[in-house]
């Protein structure tokens, strides 16, 4: 044997930590599988102190911005102001409470009006560092499973990529690996839309001679069998000319960049939203609205 | 004192240890808040907090084997908390390597400093995203553009909050 210098040891560590994990990535890019148990323990172990930093950041986002906020006012006010800081701050955290209250009722009253669609409402814990992703407060044992749509009122989140024990996670619609059949709710043309890595999303196969307006809404179209037809995925932003296709991109519907609380649809069967507001201009009467949905289920 | 440094016949410079469980602490806070900040604060995203930590507890205990290993665990256990697109060991081959480097480097210099801090936590920010796109475009076959204006912001960014996240790490040190 030859005996390695105590000087390179640690550089010889380096090299068999490298190697060690570039066959773990090696691995992982033939079985996609692998790798699952150690993210299901490391989310397990994490995602209450998760939780925990969520609500805590919550509060102090809230105390900050109210606080400051108060700040701009006449000087004649200020001792009336400095007399009552201690109440405006209370004020200020109940406001906080009552938007998220709001943003309950919005969510509560959305999932009333679809009664037939079972799906649960789902806070926001976390977000992945690299990919566009976020972690969900429910999981498996709330029913939620891979691939399962996510929504909120205003329109199309993502989907479940990951479910654990309690926790999921979903990629967003931004995410370069991320789509959603869709369709142009005035022409009725269907087309998949997917991510960029950026706040637009893209609209691939539209054809050219294809009449498409800016603003137009573009809505679900059932055909990925996740998420059901008409729901709002977001609004014609911008629109070039291409070969063969136009290059149209899409303003998401939902905000990604400042989600807090979402629903899961629990479902992995094709469902129907009966929703009147979203139905008037998108009946499923349209050419090329293929593979009708099933009957909700709950 | 360390005998890393007699090899070297660098004895003077001070090897730093922390109190029982401060590492393991620090780690954990850096990856809750890392996961949990950007939920609310969406400009937070740009910090790096797991890389902060990896290079200010490489940098303070100058012993690259438990600079390259620490790098290592806070990468993987980032890389788990970053969803099934992001395969285990981007950030864990990326976090070694800086936790090494910054465990050589701070054997050889002094990294007390607050301007130096600054300069080489910004130098291994860009090393560490180098690193990743070195490994998106190598391992994974990922087109990354290799260095923008986000990129330089962010370095900066990182930078100027490692000075006073040091400051306060270095109140876990043992006397």
């Amino acid at each position: 044997m030859v005996a390695i210098p105590s000087r390179h040891k640690s550089l010889v560590l380096l090299a068999g930590v490298i190697v060690l994990q570039v066959l773990m990535l090696a691995v992982q890019i033939k079985r996609d599988s692998e790798g699952r148990l150690i993210r299901v323990w490391t989310v397990g172990a994490v995602s209450p102190f998760e939780r925990a930093g969520s609500s805590g950041f919550g509060w102090f986002r809230t105390t900050w911005r109210h606080y400051f906020a108060l700040q701009n006012t006449t000087k004649e006010n200020e001792q009336i102001r400095r007399e009552n800081d201690a109440l405006k701050l209370q004020i200020s955290q109940l406001q906080g409470k009552a938007a998220e209250a709001e943003r309950l009722a919005v969510l509560l009253n959305f999932r009333q009006s679809h009664a037939g669609v079972p799906m649960i409402a789902a806070r926001v814990i976390g977000t992945g560092t690299a990919s566009l992703t976020i972690q969900l407060d429910r999981g498996e044992r709330d029913g939620i499973r891979k691939d399962m749509g996510v929504i909120t009122p205003d329109g199309v989140v993502g989907k479940v990529v990951e479910s654990y024990p309690n926790a999921s996670q979903v990629l967003l619609l931004t995410d370069k690996e991320s789509g959603v059949g869709a369709m142009l709710a005035d022409s009725r043309t269907q087309s998949p839309v997917g991510g960029q890595g950026e706040p637009l999303l893209v609209m691939k196969y539209v054809p050219n001679d294809d009449t498409v307006n800016l603003g137009e809404r573009v809505i679900t179209s059932g055909m990925d069998r996740i998420f059901p037809r008409d729901l709002p995925v977001g609004t014609v932003a911008e629109i070039k000319s291409g070969n063969p296709f136009k290059q149209i991109r899409i303003k998401p519907a939902a905000n990604l960049e400042r989600l807090e609380e979402v629903l899961v649809l629990l479902s992995l069967r094709p469902l129907e939203m009966k929703n009147e507001e979203n139905t008037g201009d998108a009946q499923p009467h349209a050419p090329g609205a293929a593979n009708p949905p099933q009957a909700a289920r709950r | 004192m360390n005998d890393a440094f007699d090899i070297r016949g660098e004895s003077h410079i001070e090897v730093h240890k922390f109190r029982g469980g401060a590492i393991i602490v620090a780690t954990l806070l850096a990856l809750v808040i890392q996961a949990a900040l950007p939920v609310h604060f969406s400009k937070a995203a740009i910090l790096d907090l797991p890389l902060l930590v990896t290079i200010y507890f490489g940098l303070s205990r100058r012993n690259p084997s438990t600079g390259l290993l620490l790098g290592m665990v806070i990468g993987l256990l980032q890389d788990s908390l970053s969803g099934p697109r992001v395969p285990l060991g981007l950030y864990g081959i990326a976090k070694t390597i800086i936790g090494y480097l910054a465990s050589s480097i701070g054997a050889r210099l002094d990294t007390e400093h607050p301007a130096a801090r600054f300069a080489l936590t910004a130098a291994f920010f860009v090393a560490h995203q180098g690193l990743m796109v070195l490994t998106r475009r190598i391992l994974l076959a990922q087109q990354e553009s290799w260095f923008n204006v986000h990129l330089f912001v962010a370095a900066l960014v990182n930078a100027f909050v490692a000075v006073f996240l040091f400051l306060l790490l270095d109140r876990l040190r043992r006397n």
